[in-house]
């Protein structure tokens, strides 16, 4: 411990102390500080590039799904109008067939109808005719039979004794 | 250019061997055990100059290779002068009216003869002025403080340079960087109190680990294992915590919640003494370790020359080699540890105790 004390030499202290705390000064304001912050500086863009490239990252992900989910709607809306499609053909071609078969049938009986009816004029007319026909030849009979008086008497004769009292 | 430079110099500070040292241990065969332990105890403490090797020329003169340093001495006035005159405490040195001379890493004022006394315990008497050198810590210290300096702001510019990537030598401390943030600052002082402290963290760290690894080159440099630099440390780092502590710190320390009164009493002088205790601790802590290993290693180093064969000498290389290897293992850990307990500490400090 003496042999400490004896060493010891002011001189030597004061220019150490000296030194020391402006050489920690110097270094504060020149070095420590410039590179501590660089090395916060960059050690905090690392960080942010990082997770920004993770962020990328995870959005990339959510548009690929994004766009599995929209192709695969896409698909499935396709099928279904494919689908729609073929049923309101087929209903189409359902509904005209019905239709056509409809018009068709009213057609058929809008003819037959006509039929009937010109059938029904037709055997009216000839009805009418055979009438006249019938009319014309008992005039003509009776012209023939009631020509002369005689025999006027004999007809009335006859039909006197054709009735019979009782 | 100066980059190159720079790495070069980096890469060398990082693989320095040991090895210069051992040159100028057999100036004085005949007591190699002292001059061995002579050399450890001066290399241990601090320099006035900064001296590389030394050795006996042919004439008996005593030779140092190295860079003088300028010493600052308050003695009535301000007095700088090159530390090559007082030249190893072998020459007086003349300043103005006064005389100066060193001994044993002290300067004392002499006259011109350059006398020093001594007292019964064998300490000098003569008056030691204040001393302000810019002895081998203190440059070394500098040295580190540039490096740190350059170092680090070229790793903050080379951010808005290279669009917030590191480049260069600071792409290897930048982990390191972020390592006292997320696993020393943040778990010990957590998430809401921790930015107040990095720069002195981060400060302290890497100022700790760059002087213990400048200690392991060939430089001969021991500032870590120095008492006054791991006071100064511990220092800041106990004013931080106390001038940090909030209600709640206090209130443990002195009003020991859910606890008897009794033991409240009792827990008081104990906690106090913690408070000291626990900077003290570090200091001694990271002065003990290295100043162990430099020991360690430069014994080892000086067991070659003691035994002067094959088989010990290559031994104690091996040794010496495994050691070095520790020792830079020793240099991260010291002042990781030295890190992490001042983090603890400042955890204490702004920690928030809901459960009470």
């Amino acid at each position: 411990m003496e042999k400490l004390i004896s060493e010891f030499s002011f001189g030597l202290f004061f220019w150490q102390l000296f030194i020391f705390v402006g050489l920690v000064l110097l270094l504060k304001k020149y070095a420590w500080k410039p590179i501590l912050d660089t090395v916060n500086e960059r050690e905090s863009s690392i960080k942010g590039a990082l997770s920004a490239a993770a962020a990328a990252r995870e959005e990339m992900e959510n548009l690929q799904a994004d766009n599995q989910r929209i192709l695969k709607e896409a698909r499935a809306e396709r099928d279904t109008l494919l689908k729609e499609a073929r049923t309101s053909s087929n209903q189409i071609v359902e509904q005209a067939k019905a239709e056509a078969k409809k018009e068709a049938d009213k057609i058929m009986q809008q003819t037959q109808e006509a039929i009937a009816n010109e059938k029904a004029a037709a055997l009216e007319d000839l009805k009418r005719q055979v009438a006249g026909f019938s009319l014309d030849i008992a005039e003509q009979v009776l012209k023939s039979e009631l020509e002369s008086e005689s025999k006027q008497k004999q007809l009335v004769e006859k039909l006197l004794s054709d009735v019979k009292l009782k | 250019m100066l980059q190159l430079l720079r790495r070069v110099f980096f890469i060398g500070l990082l693989f320095g061997a040991t090895t210069v040292l051992a040159k100028e241990a057999d100036a004085q065969p005949t007591s190699l055990k002292a001059e061995i332990k002579a050399y450890i105890n001066h290399h241990l403490e601090d320099a006035h100059d900064f001296t590389l090797l030394s050795y006996t020329a042919k004439d008996g003169h005593k030779v140092h290779v190295g860079i003088p340093l300028p010493v600052i001495l308050w003695d009535n006035g301000l007095k700088i002068f090159s530390s090559s005159k007082l030249y190893h405490g072998e020459s007086v040195a003349k300043v103005g009216d006064s005389y100066y001379k060193l001994d044993h890493g002290k300067i004392y004022r002499t006259d011109a003869e350059g006398t020093i006394t001594f007292d019964a315990e064998h300490h000098a008497t003569n008056v030691a002025p204040l001393d302000f050198s810019i002895t081998k810590n203190v440059f070394s210290i500098l040295l580190t403080a540039l490096i740190m300096f350059f170092l680090f702001r070229g790793l903050a510019k080379s951010y808005t340079e290279n669009g917030m990537i590191a480049k260069g030598v600071g792409r290897f401390m930048e982990p390191i960087i972020l390592y006292v943030r997320d696993e020393i600052a943040i778990p010990n002082i957590g998430e809401k109190h921790y930015k107040r402290y990095m720069s002195y963290l981060l400060t302290l760290f890497f100022f700790i680990w760059f002087l213990n690894l400048l200690g392991l080159t060939p430089l001969g440099i021991n500032v870590t294992g120095n008492i006054a630099i791991t006071f100064c440390l511990a220092l800041i780092t106990f004013i931080i915590t106390n001038v940090s502590g909030n209600k709640a710190y206090w209130g443990h320390i002195f009003w020991m919640p859910g606890v008897p009164t009794f033991m409240k009493i009792v827990l008081a002088p104990v906690e106090l003494l913690g408070v000291f205790i626990k900077p003290f601790s570090l200091m001694i802590r990271l002065y003990a370790n290295i100043s162990a290993g430099h020991i360690v290693l430069m014994s080892l180093i000086g067991l070659i020359f003691i035994f002067k064969n094959w088989l010990g000498s290559s031994l104690s290389f091996a040794l010496a080699f495994a050691i070095s290897i520790i020792e830079i293992l020793v240099a991260l850990l010291q002042a990781y540890i030295f890190t992490v307990l001042s983090a603890l500490y400042f955890g204490f400090a702004v920690e928030e105790h809901d459960e009470h």
